[in-house]
């Protein structure tokens, strides 16, 4: 029998394509492909769902929510539901007029992401001219009423460009920031090592956003996740596993989060087959590490299991071969280890320099202090 | 940074109450508040006509019982937490 209390929030990933390819991304290395993705009615049915099973927020988000063409059917139907409608966007595929009707149509707030505080960094990072028409769409921004918060998604290669990514905002009529730090999953984890931040270069970024922080409180309000690898213990990923959220894929699996999948051994229930309610009291992928029979030493009588719950399996996943074990970003880990390792390549001399590590140096190069572009692997569109 | 009496509290763009379970609350981006009682009052009053001094007033007539300094620092707390999650702005 399931005590298990009501997810507050829907991520509704609405699709794996983008006009973007971001090196961090975040999406799994396999993407959903176009014919696969949940037609306009059953997403009205997800959203009908999630409000009976007690959800407050939907965040409609991908790859890019926009590319949908039923994406202003959908906000009306998120809305209708009784759903907040966040959407978290590029603003690519945004003109005047289409911001314009989203509103209209009772969109609540919109997340821009930023690559960067510049074209060159933008066009690095999102392997596509961007940051032009993020530009535009602060403009258009100012002619609505609508919840307005940047996202700026940080790195090695733009975390000494806090100082312009403020000036951008404070220009804007956006009342909220986030400087958020890449987490590694998917694309963004096979480019971590270049977009790892030194030591010093996040000690700079920590002191520049807290001055920040009094000086535009009542303004702005500013949030900021630095990277975990740094931290001293792990992150409370998305509040605990099937916790605080459920997460529905473009082709309409129920995931606790978004890398879910790549733990072996799960079985995902898809919302075509099974109501939501059902899905979050009863599916095992949901069940699997919930509670705390699940846990390894330390987690398991450590003071903290019920504060962090162990951190992110799928990190576990990811560096130790186990879902089960302890985030190895945390410093009672037996696994951290590992992640110091990372840490001192990256805080090596070279690197430090502003140089690539040697792992993904192109050829030779000179061991001068350069702006030196690291091998990218570049997220593409699915088919 | 302080609350001014003579200013108009009102819900910030994409701010609006909500309901679940019969329990009301404030959303706003990525968040939600559940208010109650005094929580309740305030926000309710916070539509833009009234100020803030009204707002005390009304509410310390509610709460007779209470202290009307205490009802005062309360309301004022209160605006400014919202304030500073930017969930009100003050016009």
């Amino acid at each position: 029998m399931s005590t298990q209390s009501n997810p507050l929030a829907l991520i509704a990933e609405l699709t794996h394509r983008c006009p973007l390819h971001c090196v961090y991304c975040s999406n799994p290395l396999e993407l959903t492909a176009r014919i696969t993705e949940l037609p306009t009615d059953a997403w009205v049915r997800v959203f009908q769902q999630a409000a009976q099973l007690g959800v407050l927020q939907a965040d409609f988000t991908g790859g890019e929510p926009l590319a949908r063409t039923d994406i202003l059917d959908l906000v009306r139907a998120a809305r209708a539901a009784g759903l907040y409608v966040n959407l978290i966007t590029s603003g690519m595929p945004l003109n005047q007029a289409k911001l314009t009707a989203l509103v209209e149509g009772g969109l609540d707030h919109i997340q821009l992401s930023f690559q960067g505080a510049n074209q060159d960094t933008a066009e690095e990072i999102s392997g596509t001219k961007s940051h032009a028409q993020k530009l535009r769409v602060l403009d258009w921004l100012k002619e609505v009423r609508v919840a307005v918060t940047l996202n700026f998604v940080i790195h090695r290669r733009n975390i000494d460009q806090i100082e312009e990514m403020l000036k951008i905002a404070e220009s804007s009529s956006a009342t909220r920031i986030e400087f958020a730090n890449v987490q590694y999953y998917g694309w963004g984890f096979a480019n971590r090592d270049s977009l790892l931040p030194t030591r010093a270069q996040l000690d700079r970024s920590l002191a520049t956003i807290k001055a920040a922080e009094e000086r535009l409180r009542g303004k702005i309000r500013i949030e900021s996740v630095v990277p975990d690898y740094y931290a001293k213990y792990p992150k409370p990923c998305m509040g605990g596993w099937g916790r605080k959220l459920i997460l529905i894929t473009p082709s309409g699996e129920a995931l606790p989060c978004h890398a879910a999948r790549i733990i072996p051994g799960l079985q995902f229930a898809n919302v075509k087959d099974q109501n939501l309610t059902e899905i979050w009291r009863s599916n095992e992928a949901f069940q699997k590490f919930r509670g705390e029979s699940w846990m390894q030493d330390p987690c398991k009588t450590c003071d903290r299991r019920e504060i962090d719950f162990g951190g992110c399996r799928c990190q576990a996943l990811l560096l130790t071969g186990d879902a089960a074990a302890t985030d190895p970003v945390c410093t009672l880990s037996p696994n951290r280890p590992k992640i110091d390792a990372v840490l001192t390549t990256i805080n090596s001399e070279v690197v430090g320099a502003g140089l690539a590590p040697p792992s993904i140096r192109r050829g030779t190069q000179p061991s001068v202090a350069a702006d030196i572009r690291p091998e990218w692997l570049y997220r593409p569109n699915p088919s | 940074m302080s609350i001014e009496p003579q200013s108009h509290p009102r819900l910030a763009p994409g701010v609006r109450l909500g309901q679940n379970n019969n329990q009301q609350v404030l959303l706003m981006p990525e968040r939600a508040l559940r208010l109650n009682g005094p929580s309740l009052e305030i926000v309710q009053r916070c539509d833009g006509k009234r100020t803030v001094a009204e707002i005390v007033t009304e509410l310390q007539q509610i709460y007779s019982k209470a202290e009307p300094a205490k009802v005062e620092s309360d309301i004022l707390g209160y605006l400014q937490l919202l304030k500073d999650q930017r969930a009100l702005d003050f016009e």
